[in-house]
């Protein structure tokens, strides 16, 4: 190394100070949020931080498809199939293998262990920057050209069947083939009337949410006559987040306000 | 000192000789035919089979009559057929050897065995698997001539097994009842320590001169060691005493009067138990070289016919008194043998007409039985002389032959072996003498309690004479039993001398001094028996007694009871050691073993949850100690 | 010009985290997030060392790494999907049919 340079802080030197402990807490993120939508979020943190950590270590090209491709495409998939599987309930803490969550931490400590040992006296060779391999090829993007279509173009055309093999792939694993005729409109309501005759399950819609005097949210329970809550009224995802609101405790208001009312309604009777 | 190059070499086989063959692959092929073809064979079967022993007897008698023509020179034939296997220095052949002393066998055993055969159809003519009786009885008849015919030793031994099979198969062929079952097994069991002897005289054989053929064994047998020649000896005598029923080997032969009563006849008096007699005088060259073990054989044929004797007079059961007596002939004829050259020509002579006469007593214990319903109890029986006229009368004639009536064949055979024993040595011959009188007590009980006396028939049994079919063969073999000795006493010295290299000495139908003394004790032991059993009413029942020899011979000499004292209890006691030895200490170890796995393996269980979550962190773990290693070893 | 080691250090800390995250996170998705996060982790050691080494072999190995990545991502995703639609569950300890 050379020790005129050792004093320089380098651009490069801030960006990695900056976007290496950013990249870490996405990582942690990503390991110890319950809900999986939030985890996906702290991926995604880490993975542009690594973008940036690209970008200054002379790779423009690959820092753009890492925000492309993986920030874009793959971690959207992941949204997406995360959408798909629900995402109402959060991960339970618990962990159900005895051991496996000391023995994991440990394992993990040993593996930074040994690669920060092993990666120590690795770096042998004074440094010669990126900056002239890009400027020899005319550009970073022009030099990665150069090799992808030179020197690996066999398996540039390789890396094209492997994606459509896992399209097809992906189509075959994800298709769902049907063994029974798709029900119509008839058989559903013959269906439901079967139900209702069984089980006294109600064959009509299920009820709207509830209307109280200062919201009507989705996440309001709707009241039966009794004053009961109706369970009906909620969706089963709002009740596994949580989101359901307190139905008493919005009845209250209106309870409180015809007590009221029927207090002065008194009064008046009174006074005649 | 007798002549060993007396004996001639065998000559190639030509003419008659060479389809000699054909006298055992007949029975042979006819008992294969009747197991195989099952019971589409049911109706003819028994009629196939007697054909083929007859024709086995026209063979023998061919094959006899173009040696009574030819030179004596010639007479002893042999006829290699193939090589059974060759190993190294060693080649085993098969082949046959006829001479004076086989053919002889050859026809006892085809003739009696054709008048088995034929009296058998009528005897088992009710039962449902008379075809595969039949069948048993080929198989046999094929077995024996192998035995007699084998030109040596192993191909002999091949015989002697089959005999066995035979006899066990035929013992136990009413394997429904127990008994006849059990039977079976104990012979078969017993003959398997006297074939330890045979093997062992083989092997000895074959170490020593590296053949078992006849001729090589003679011809080398006088430069072995003499302790090994010994050794042969005892071992082939060992041999003998399990197929013959000798003591100590005796127990199993009455209990084999289980078998159908034509067995009885066929194996278990006229040919099978005889096998003994032949290999002790087939193979004298040995004997004659080992004193020690003729001594033994002497020793043996006298305590055995002695011991014969003494069942014969206690038992009630007809075949039993009879297995008792045929176990005392042929030990007479083992005591011949055992007298040396004096005596083998005796030995074959009283075997030849021990042959037809116990046949013939056997036959008709089966005729009687055949008209008793198959009681064999003699208490039972009684004044059976009128119902039964043909049987009552060619039983008499295999009396007075047994017990050696002037003139009758029993008188010629057994005499000579009497006067021999008396030569040879003066205990032994005393012993023989007191055989003869002993004889003559308890054949003259079974004739006055089963012919004589008043009835003490079961109810509801008639008895009634048996159809020709079974008479016929009775009255042939009642004629042998008259005529066989006083024809062949003078010949069969001489027509023996080529085979067995003995100088025939002069004999004469005039009585000796021994001979009027044997008869003068035949006689006591007949009036001895008439003044005990024909003069008062037998009992129904055997009287309880407490006098040791009656309780002795009851029980046949409590031979099963020495048996299982001396062999079976130690070997079951053995086994039971073993068992627990095995069960405790071997199975122990094993499962013990194999419980540490089962134990090990559930804890090891554990580790494969089924969880892909364990099986990543153990991965990883995996790896960290892979490259925990690649570092070291950089580091070293 | 910053000390390259810095870089490995990163790439360490980071893949040990997400292999610590493939082993104690149950959601499937989330594990296979974590997956996605180890390949970075070595994506970023490939483009140091290019650019210790000053040539652009590294980057074109992390080029060949993401599209590798993108292909796998589209596969495992499916196989959670299907897997979902068979069990109504991504908990991966459900999924225990390895254990007899």
């Amino acid at each position: 190394m050379n020790p005129a340079m050792v004093p320089l802080v380098t651009g490069a030197e801030v960006t990695f100070w900056i976007a290496a402990p950013i990249a870490i807490l996405g990582a942690l993120g990503l390991v110890f949020a319950r809900r999986a939508v939030y985890a996906a979020l702290g991926m995604a943190v880490s993975m542009i931080s690594l973008a940036v950590l690209y970008a200054s270590m002379d790779a423009p090209f690959l820092a753009m498809i890492q925000v492309i491709v993986y920030t874009g495409a793959v971690m959207m998939m992941f949204l997406f199939v995360l959408m798909m599987v629900g995402v109402d309930t959060p991960d339970s803490v618990v962990e159900t293998l005895k051991g496996q969550r000391f023995l994991a931490i440990l394992a993990g400590i040993g593996a930074a262990a040994l690669l920060v040992f092993a990666v120590g006296g690795a770096v042998v060779n004074p440094p010669v920057t990126t900056i002239e391999a890009n400027a020899a090829r005319g550009g970073n993007v022009e030099g990665l050209a150069e090799l992808l279509f030179g020197r690996y173009v066999f398996v540039f055309e390789l890396t094209s069947a492997l994606l459509i093999s896992g399209a097809v792939g992906a189509m075959l694993l994800a298709h769902h083939q049907r063994v029974t005729p798709k029900k119509r409109q008839r058989e559903m309501a013959a269906d439901r009337m079967a139900a209702y005759r069984t089980s006294g399950e109600h064959p009509g819609p299920l009820p709207n949410s509830g209307v109280y005097a200062h919201t009507n949210a989705i996440g309001a329970p709707a009241l039966l006559p009794d004053g009961s809550v109706a369970e009906k009224s909620l969706s089963q995802t709002l009740i596994l987040r949580g989101a359901s609101l307190d139905a008493p405790a919005l009845a209250k208001v209106t309870n409180e306000t015809f007590a009221a009312i029927e207090a002065v309604a008194d009064d008046d009777e009174d006074e005649e | 000192m007798i002549l060993l190059e007396t004996i001639v070499e065998p000559v190639a086989a030509t003419g008659m000789y060479a389809h000699l063959w054909l006298m055992i692959a007949v029975p042979a092929l006819s008992a294969a035919v009747l197991l195989l073809a099952g019971r589409v064979s049911d109706a003819w079967g028994h009629l196939l089979a007697t054909a083929a022993v007859i024709v086995s007897f026209g063979v023998a008698l061919a094959v006899f009559t173009s040696m009574l023509i030819n030179d004596p020179g010639v007479r002893r034939v042999s006829l290699p057929l193939y090589t059974w296997f060759s190993t190294g220095e060693w080649e085993f052949g098969v082949g046959l050897l006829v001479d004076q002393l086989s053919i002889l066998f050859a026809l006892l055993i085809t003739g009696v065995g054709s008048l088995i055969h034929i009296y058998a159809i009528g005897y088992m003519a009710h039962d449902a698997r008379r075809r595969r009786f039949f069948a048993y009885l080929n198989l046999f008849i094929a077995a024996m001539l192998v035995l007699v015919l084998a030109d040596n030793y192993l191909v002999l031994f091949v015989g002697w097994e089959g005999v066995g099979l035979a006899s066990y198969l035929l013992i136990s062929f009413w394997q429904h009842k127990p008994a006849a079952a059990a039977a079976g097994v104990k012979a078969l069991v017993m003959n398997r320590v006297g074939d330890l002897g045979m093997l062992i005289a083989i092997f000895t054989m074959l170490a020593l001169f590296g053949s078992s053929s006849f001729a090589v064994v003679n011809a080398g047998v006088a430069e072995a060691p003499g302790f090994w020649v010994t050794v042969m000896g005892f071992a082939l005598l060992l041999g003998a005493c399990g197929k013959s029923a000798q003591v100590p080997l005796q127990a199993w032969l009455l209990d084999a009067m289980e078998g159908p009563t034509p067995v009885s006849a066929l194996i278990h008096a006229a040919t099978m138990v005889t096998a003994g007699v032949y290999l002790v005088v087939r193979s004298h060259a040995i004997f004659e070289l080992a004193p020690i073990a003729q001594t033994a054989v002497v020793v043996v044929g006298t305590v055995t016919l002695l011991a014969g004797a003494w069942i014969g007079c206690a038992q009630d059961d007809i075949k039993k008194v009879l297995a008792g007596s045929t176990m005392s002939q042929i030990g007479y004829m083992m005591l011949a043998a055992g007298i040396g050259p004096a005596g083998y020509a005796f030995a074959i002579f009283h075997l030849l007409t021990h042959g037809f006469f116990k046949a013939n007593m056997f036959l008709g214990a089966g005729s009687l039985m055949h008209g008793m319903h198959e009681g064999v109890d003699m208490r039972r029986y009684g004044a059976l002389r009128t119902a039964m006229k043909v049987t009552f009368w060619t039983f008499a004639m295999g009396y007075l032959a047994i017990i050696g009536f002037p003139l009758f064949s029993g008188y010629f055979s057994k005499d000579h072996i009497i006067e021999a024993a008396f030569e040879h040595n003066l205990v032994v011959g005393l012993c023989a003498l007191i055989g003869a009188g002993i004889t003559a007590f308890y054949m003259t009980r079974l004739m006055l309690m089963t012919f004589f006396g008043e009835r003490r028939w079961d109810e509801g049994v008639h008895p009634h004479e048996s159809p020709k079919v079974m008479t016929i063969p009775l009255i042939v073999l009642a004629v042998f039993s008259v005529g066989a000795g006083i024809v062949m006493n003078n010949w069969i010295q001489g027509w023996l001398e080529p085979a067995l290299g003995v100088h025939p000495h002069e004999l004469s139908l005039v009585p000796t001094p021994v001979g009027l003394l044997t008869m003068a004790v035949v006689a006591v032991g007949v009036a001895l028996s008439w003044f005990v059993f024909g003069r008062g009413p037998i009992p129904r029942v055997a009287p309880a007694t407490r006098n040791p020899i009656t309780l002795a011979g009851r029980n046949v000499l409590f031979a099963d009871q020495a048996n299982g004292l001396l062999f079976t209890g130690p070997t079951v006691a053995t086994a039971h050691a073993v068992d627990v030895t095995d069960r405790v200490g071997i199975d122990g170890a094993a499962d013990g073993t194999g419980r540490a796995f089962g134990g090990l393996s559930a804890m090891v269980r554990r580790v494969q949850s089924g969880y892909a979550r364990s099986y990543a962190l153990m991965m990883l773990f995996g790896v960290l100690a892979v490259g925990v290693v690649l570092i070291l070893s950089q580091l070293g | 010009m910053m000390n390259p080691e810095n870089y490995l250090i990163l790439a360490a800390i980071l893949f040990s985290i997400g292999a610590v995250g493939v082993l104690v996170r149950r959601n499937a998705l989330v594990a296979f997030m974590c997956v996605e996060l180890m390949l970075n982790a070595t994506n970023i050691v490939l483009v140091a060392g290019s650019h210790i080494h000053g040539g652009l072999d590294g980057q074109v190995a992390t080029f060949f790494v993401m599209v590798v990545a993108a292909a796998e991502v589209v596969v495992g995703l499916a196989i959670i999907v299907s897997i979902f639609k068979t069990r109504r569950s991504t908990s991966v300890d459900d999924a225990n049919l390895l254990k007899l």
